[in-house]
C-alpha cells in the first residue's frame, strides 16, 4: 500500500527521521496561507500523487514569493500530472505540500527494501541523489553502497558508519548520517514496510541531514498490525473499480484490453492473459476469485469486468481444485440472472466436477460458448469479437 | 521414488479445528495421506476427525510425526513453522495465504540454523502421487509417473498436471514453493532433488513475473541438471509496479519481467513455451 509524501513525513517525526516543516493544502488560498505559518522566503509546493517521478513532470515548483506559491498551488491542484510512471493520462492533482525550503550543500540517495534474493532488509545508499536510482544500478552499480541487516540484530553502527563513510560523510554530518539510518530502520521494521526511499536525502550548509522527499510503501500482508497505517489509504488514488474488488474479496487490476478475465488462482489468471495475447487478443484485466469463490463473488467479479466499457468478451477459465466447478457454473447462471452480460461469454471448466458443472451450463440454457481447454478458450474468445471491434 | 514426501511420511496438521484444516485434512486422509493427529494450542486432549489434537507440536514428534503441515491464521503462521522446526520437524508445509514478509524473514533466519525443509507459505503443498499428499490441490488429476513438477503458482500447477496426465504421462513429486517474496525451498532445492531421484526423468518449472528466483534457477539448471527441463513464466502480459494477486509477483524497478527470465531460461538449454496450454505438448516433443 502507498501513501503520500506528506503522509510519510508525519510518520517520519514521529520516528524522529528529519524532515522539514511543511503544511498540506487543498487550494491555493490555503498554500499561501502555509507560507506565513511556516515563515521564511523561499518554499517548494509539491503535488501529492502516488506516482513518482513527480519533479521529472513538473510536480514540483520552487517559489520565492507567496504570490508564486499561491500561482503554483492553483496551476497544480486540479490539473493532471504526467511522469515517466504515469500513463499519458497522468494522474489528477488534489493537494499539494508547502514545504520550507533549505540550503543544501549535497544531496544523496537513501532507501531500505526487502532483498528477495538473501530474504533480509538492505539498506541503499549512494551519492548520486536526486536522479533515478535504477538508472544508477545500471550503470555505475559501484556507486550504490549496500548493507545487508540481520532482522534478530538489527542495523549494527558498524553497518552506518561504514555506510556514512562511503557517502563521504565528515565531522557532524557523519553522526548525524548514523543516527537518520538508524531511526529509518527502526521505522522500516516497526511498520512492515516494504519499501522506504529518500530520494533526495540532503546535507544542509549547515551539515543537517534532512528527508527531502519521502516514499514509504507498506506490506499489505501486514496492515492487519497496524490500524493506523490503513487509515492513510487513499482510495481517490486508486482505481477505482480495484478498490470495489478488494472490497468484494476479490483481485482484480485494470488493464487496457478488451477481453475480461475471470480465473481462479493468480498463476493461472496471469498464464491467461498470456495465452490471450499469445493469440493475439489484449486481456481487459487481471481478475483473481481465488480458491473458495462464491456465487455472490463471481456475480460481483462478472459486475467489476461490465463495468469496464472496453470489455467486448468475458472468458472464464476455472480449474477447480478444492473449487468445485459446479459451484462456479451456478455462480454463473445466478449472475447471468442478476446482470445482463452483453457480451459473449466463453467458459472453460476443468478438474472437480467438470462434467457435473458443464450440464449445469447446459441445461441452464445460457446463451454462451463452451471451451475444452485454454487454448480453446482464448481462442474462441478472440473469434467471438472479430468483426465486433 | 520420490522427493521429501512419500508413503511413510507421517503428518500433523497445525491449526487442524480451523475451517480450511478439517477440510483439507479430510480431504488428505481421503487421499492416503498418513495424518497422525493436529496441533490447536489450547484443545489439546480433545480429538476432531478422529484423531488425537495436542497443544504443541513436540507432542506430535513424539508420536512420530515428521512432516508438518500449516493452515494457522497469517498473524500467527511464522511463529508456528519455527515451532515446527524447532520440534525436529523434517518437512514443514506452510500452507497459509498473507504473512507479513518481515515475519517471514526472522521465520526464515531462524530455520535456516536447524534441519529442516519448508515448502511455502502461500502454496498448494506438495504430493506425491499414489503415496502421499500434503497441501490443497486435487488429488485425482494426479497420476503416478515420472515427471517432477516445480511451480510458484496453485491453479497452474493443476494445469500443468493435467496436461501430464492427459498426455499418458504422470508425476513423481509435484511442488508450489509458493508466491511470496520470501519463502523456504526454491526452485534450486527442488531442482537438486529432482536430479537425483532416479525415478523423476524430466522436469516441467513455472515461474512468474517479480524476483529472480528463475534467473538463479536457470544458472542452477545449466551447471548442474542433467535431466531435460521444461519451462514456463507466467506474467508477460503483466504491467509494472502491479502486484498480479502474489505478494511476489510484481514487476519493480524494471526487474522481474517474464521476458527477462525466459531469456535466462533459453540460455540455460531448458524448453521453454510461451503456450501454457502446451505444457504437456511441449514435455511430449522433448522426451
Amino acid at each position: 500500500m502507498n501513501i503520500h509524501e506528506y503522509q510519510a513525513k508525519n510518520l517520519f517525526r514521529k520516528y524522529n527521521v528529519r524532515t522539514l516543516e511543511g503544511i498540506i493544502a487543498s487550494n491555493s488560498d490555503e498554500a499561501a496561507k502555509a507560507c506565513s505559518i511556516l515563515g521564511g522566503n523561499i518554499w517548494v509546493v509539491k503535488a501529492q500523487v502516488h506516482a513518482g517521478g513527480r519533479g521529472k513532470g513538473g510536480g514540483i515548483i520552487l517559489c520565492r514569493s507567496i504570490d508564486e506559491v499561491h500561482e503554483a498551488a492553483n496551476k497544480l491542484i486540479g490539473s493532471n500530472l504526467v511522469t515517466p510512471q504515469t500513463t499519458s493520462d497522468g494522474v489528477k492533482i488534489r493537494k499539494v505540500y508547502v514545504e520550507k525550503g533549505c540550503n543544501i550543500a549535497k544531496e544523496f540517495y537513501l532507501g531500505i527494501v526487502l532483498d528477495r534474493e538473501k530474504e533480509l532488509p538492505v539498506i541503499m545508499a549512494s551519492t548520486e541523489g536526486g536522479i533515478e536510482i535504477e538508472e544508477v544500478a545500471k550503470k555505475n552499480p559501484e556507486k550504490i553502497l549496500k548493507a545487508h541487516v540481520d532482522p534478530i540484530s538489527g542495523l549494527g553502527d558498524w553497518q552506518a558508519r561504514k555506510i556514512a563513510f562511503g557517502l563521504g560523510l565528515q565531522g557532524k554530518q557523519m553522526k548525524s548520517g548514523m543516527v537518520f539510518m538508524k531511526k529509518l530502520y527502526h521505522l522500516f521494521i516497526d511498520l512492515d514496510c516494504s519499501i522506504v526511499e529518500i530520494n533526495p536525502l540532503v546535507i544542509t550548509t549547515d551539515d543537517d541531514v534532512i528527508a527531502l522527499d519521502a516514499k514509504i510503501n507498506f506490506d499489505s500482508s501486514a496492515l492487519f498490525k497496524h490500524s493506523n497505517i490503513e487509515k492513510l489509504r487513499d482510495t481517490t488514488e486508486e482505481e477505482p473499480l480495484e478498490t470495489k474488488a478488494t472490497v468484494a474479496g476479490l483481485n482484480y487490476i485494470k488493464l487496457n484490453g478488451e477481453i475480461g478475465c475471470m480465473v481462479n488462482g493468480a498463476g493461472l489468471a496471469m498464464a491467461t492473459m498470456d495465452i490471450i495475447k499469445l493469440h493475439g487478443g489484449e486481456p481487459a484485466n487481471f481478475l483473481d476469485v481465488g480458491g473458495g469463490a462464491t456465487a455472490e463473488q463471481v456475480t460481483k467479479g462478472f459486475q467489476i469486468i461490465l463495468s469496464d466499457s472496453k470489455v467486448k468478451a468475458i472468458f472464464v477459465n476455472i480449474f477447480g481444485g478444492i473449487m468445485r466447478c459446479d459451484f462456479i457454473a451456478e455462480g454463473i447462471i445466478t449472475a447471468a440472472k442478476e446482470i445482463n452480460i452483453n457480451v459473449p461469454l466463453i467458459v472453460r471448466l476443468a478438474g472437480t466436477n467438470v462434467e457435473l458443472g458443464k450440464k449445469m451450463l447446459l441445461d441452464s440454457g445460457l446463451e454462451l460458448i463452451t471451451a475444452d481447454d485454454m487454448d480453446d478458450g482464448a481462442k474462441k474468445t478472440i473469434e467471438s469479437i472479430k468483426g465486433v471491434a | 521414488m520420490s522427493i521429501w514426501l512419500n508413503s511413510d511420511s507421517k503428518i500433523v496438521v497445525q491449526g487442524i479445528t480451523g475451517k480450511n484444516g478439517q477440510f483439507h485434512t479430510e480431504q488428505m486422509i481421503d487421499y492416503g495421506t498418513k495424518v497422525i493427529g493436529g496441533v490447536t494450542p489450547g484443545k489439546g486432549g480433545k480429538e476432531t476427525l478422529g484423531l488425537p489434537i495436542w497443544n504443541t507440536v513436540d507432542k506430535a514428534v513424539d508420536m512420530g510425526a515428521n512432516v508438518s503441515c500449516i493452515f494457522v491464521p497469517p498473524a500467527f503462521a511464522a511463529d508456528a513453522i519455527m515451532e515446527s522446526a524447532d520440534s525436529g520437524i523434517g518437512l514443514i508445509v506452510a500452507i497459509t495465504e498473507g504473512i507479513p514478509a518481515l515475519d517471514m524473514v526472522k521465520a526464515k533466519k531462524y530455520i535456516n540454523s536447524k534441519d529442516t525443509i519448508l515448502i511455502g507459505p502461500n502454496c498448494p503443498g506438495i504430493i506425491t502421487p499414489g503415496e502421499s499428499k500434503v497441501g490443497i490441490m486435487p488429488g485425482h488429476i494426479h497420476r503416478k509417473g515420472d515427471v517432477g513438477i516445480i511451480s510458484r503458482s496453485g491453479t497452474l500447477t493443476y494445469e500443468a498436471v493435467n496436461q501430464v496426465t492427459e498426455i499418458g504421462l504422470g508425476q513423481s513429486t509435484c511442488i508450489g514453493i509458493g508466491g511470496d517474496p520470501v519463502n523456504g525451498t526454491n526452485f534450486i532445492d527442488c531442482l537438486e532433488a529432482f536430479e537425483k531421484d532416479k525415478d523423476t526423468k524430466s522436469i516441467i518449472m513455472i515461474g512468474e513475473i517479480g524476483g529472480n528466483a528463475e534467473e538463479l534457477a536457470s544458472e542452477y539448471v545449466q551447471e548442474y541438471i542433467s535431466k531435460p527441463v521444461i519451462g514456463f513464466i507466467a506474467g508477460r502480459t503483466a504491467p509494472p509496479g502491479k502486484r498480479m494477486g502474489h505478494a511476489g509477483a510484481i514487476i519493480s524497478g524494471g526487474k522481474g519481467t517474464a521476458k527477462e527470465k525466459m531469456k535466462a531460461m533459453q540460455r540455460a538449454g531448458i524448453h521453454i513455451t510461451e503456450n501454457p496450454a502446451e505444457l504437456g505438448k511441449t514435455l511430449e516433443e522433448i522426451i
